[in-house]
């Protein structure tokens, strides 16, 4: 199924970012090789995936996905005149708190995470509940390359290709019923590879557990990834499916899923139960709607240097206000933030 | 003042520290957010240099080593030094120097007041550390300069207001701060003055006894 997306959301022209400060010269040799390759004949598939993105480390998928890769619609959302966030940056600055609380944790600590195999149990209010595998939730859709922003709760925001399927057609063809209003979803818990999870000190009620109504979650820019720069998640990014929701806070967007469930009423979430006066289950980028720690309405886009520390204005839903803002009709945001 | 080579030392290292992270944070070994990294380390950095403030008069008690009290006032400064570049760092990084937004910074977000509350503490008592003042305010010097042990529980609170999801840093700084107000109380000061004297007691007795054996 073709969905059209309209680029309505793309920066305006005074949020470019100068050409100096991103113009990647390697990024441009390697674009520059992959085309010359391509030029002259020769089977370049594997290569060409990988060396879309500068500095990738290049891994070797799963045979399935490997296959999909290469069939994959490549850059079918982008985000104009922005720069894609550095490979490097992308996966050694996050949030996954079960693998420790500072940025450098998940990078240093992810790989030892057991991904394969993976069982995703669905269960609720649907017609097919069941153990599936990665493959089997994937398997007859393209892979779609879609770049997107990410804004996290912290202000910071980055800019990053994701390589997945709309969660729409997974959802699709699990059959909820009608009775299912919510989605929920959790992450592995897993202490014995997890070493955030064993920490005495930390505050977080494990499993993460994050939800979307169900219009959010059948929104055609909802995505559950397996990629990212041409290649498969790293663990630290949420290996091996995660989901993307690119106009909510980064938090929503669930990482190593091992658990939809569709349910009636709305699911409780780890940092909205944590601290309901911080987080709300809508979580939606807003610039008006103050967080007791962070202003947000402004990020810093990274990477940023000690001498452009990159401040920028933060949009209404990331910027994708003109396609999602309809799920909102008549609701007060302020108060369902 | 006395032990003037390991004031010197003391400085330098003290100056040092903020340049290296400046240095780290220009070649980019900061990773990709390096303002907010300079935000949170100079902020700690404030805070282990007021506890260790703190620790100087205990570690002159226990050691009886009475260079310690030479640094006190040095590590006190340095500490405000370091919370000035905490709130420089945050205005340019953070707030990306709009001025305007700050007065909704303090209303909106407790911890930001808190640590601006933390911070004035801080100024005045930089302010009011020189001899002359010392000369100048007489008994009330020693009084205004008590709210240091104030200004600790501030910064804390400040800390912890920031933390998101994992304590275990906090807790520590909190044990540690803890500790050294713990021994500004009266009765640990009486117990442990009383503890070092009979020690003191017995190792001159000892010195006796061991005489005796000698002189047999």
């Amino acid at each position: 199924m073709l969905i059209r997306i309209p680029r309505r959301s793309d920066c305006i022209e005074a949020q470019v970012t100068p050409e100096a400060t991103y113009l990647d010269r390697r990024r441009f040799i390697q674009r520059a090789t992959a085309v010359a390759t391509a030029l002259s004949g020769l089977p370049a598939v594997s290569y060409a995936e990988v060396g879309r993105y500068a500095e990738v480390e290049p891994v070797s998928a799963p045979a399935w996905l490997q296959a999909k890769l290469q069939q994959a619609s490549w850059e079918s959302v982008t985000v104009k005149d922005e720069a894609v966030t550095p490979f490097a940056d992308a996966t050694h600055y996050n949030n996954f708190y079960e693998f420790g609380p500072d940025k450098g944790d998940p990078a240093r600590n992810a790989s030892q995470m057991v991904t394969e195999p993976w069982v995703v149990t669905v269960d609720g209010e649907v017609a097919r509940p069941g153990q599936y595998s990665v493959e089997d939730l994937f398997s007859p859709a393209q892979l779609e390359e879609r770049i997107y922003r990410l804004r996290c709760v912290e202000a910071w925001s980055m800019v990053i290709p994701w390589l997945g399927v709309p969660l729409a057609e997974i959802i699709r063809r699990l059959e909820p019923t009608s009775e299912a209003r919510f989605v929920r979803f959790e992450t592995l818990s897993r202490p014995e590879q997890m070493p955030g999870m064993r920490s005495g000190f930390s505050l977080i009620d494990w499993p993460y557990v994050e939800g979307l109504r169900m219009d959010e979650a059948m929104h055609p820019l909802t995505l559950m990834a397996v990629g990212m720069y041409g290649r498969i998640l790293p663990e630290q990014n949420g290996a091996p499916l995660r989901l993307v929701v690119p106009w909510k806070y980064g938090f929503k967007s669930i990482k190593s899923i091992v658990r939809i469930t569709f349910v009636r009423e709305k699911p409780a979430t780890t940092w909205q139960s944590m601290a309901p006066e911080e987080y709300g289950f809508f979580a939606n980028v807003n610039p008006d709607v103050s967080h007791p720690r962070w202003s947000q309405a402004r990020e810093r886009r990274l990477p940023g240097s000690l001498f452009s520390p990159n401040v920028r204005e933060t949009r209404m839903f990331n910027g994708y206000a003109d396609e999602v803002g309809g799920l909102y009709v008549g609701m007060d945001l302020s108060k369902n933030y | 003042m006395r032990y003037p080579r390991w004031r010197l030392l003391l400085f330098v290292c003290a100056l040092g520290v903020p340049v290296y992270w400046l240095y780290l944070g220009a070649v980019g070994a900061l990773g990709p957010d390096p303002g907010k990294v300079l935000v949170d380390n100079v902020g700690q950095a404030a805070l282990v240099m007021l506890l260790s403030s703190l620790g100087m008069t205990p570690l002159q008690r226990i050691t009886h080593w009475t260079g310690w009290i030479t640094f006190r006032r040095q590590l006190g400064l340095w500490s405000f030094a370091y919370a000035a570049m905490h709130v420089t760092a945050y205005l340019y990084f953070v707030l990306g120097l709009d001025f305007g937004d700050f007065p909704t910074e303090l209303a909106e977000r407790p911890y930001i007041a808190v640590g601006v509350i933390a911070f004035i503490g801080l100024l005045a008592l930089a302010a009011t550390s020189s001899r002359w003042s010392i000369r100048k305010l007489g008994k009330r010097w020693k009084t205004l300069h008590r709210i240091v042990y104030l200004n600790v529980l501030v910064v804390l609170l400040h800390m912890l207001w920031v933390v998101r999801s994992d304590i275990g840093c906090w807790s520590l700084y909190a044990a540690i701060a803890a500790t050294l107000l713990a021994a500004r109380l009266p009765i640990v000061r009486r117990r442990f003055a009383a503890r070092c004297s009979r020690k003191r007691a017995a190792y001159e007795g000892k010195q006796i006894g061991g005489g005796v054996e000698n002189n047999r």
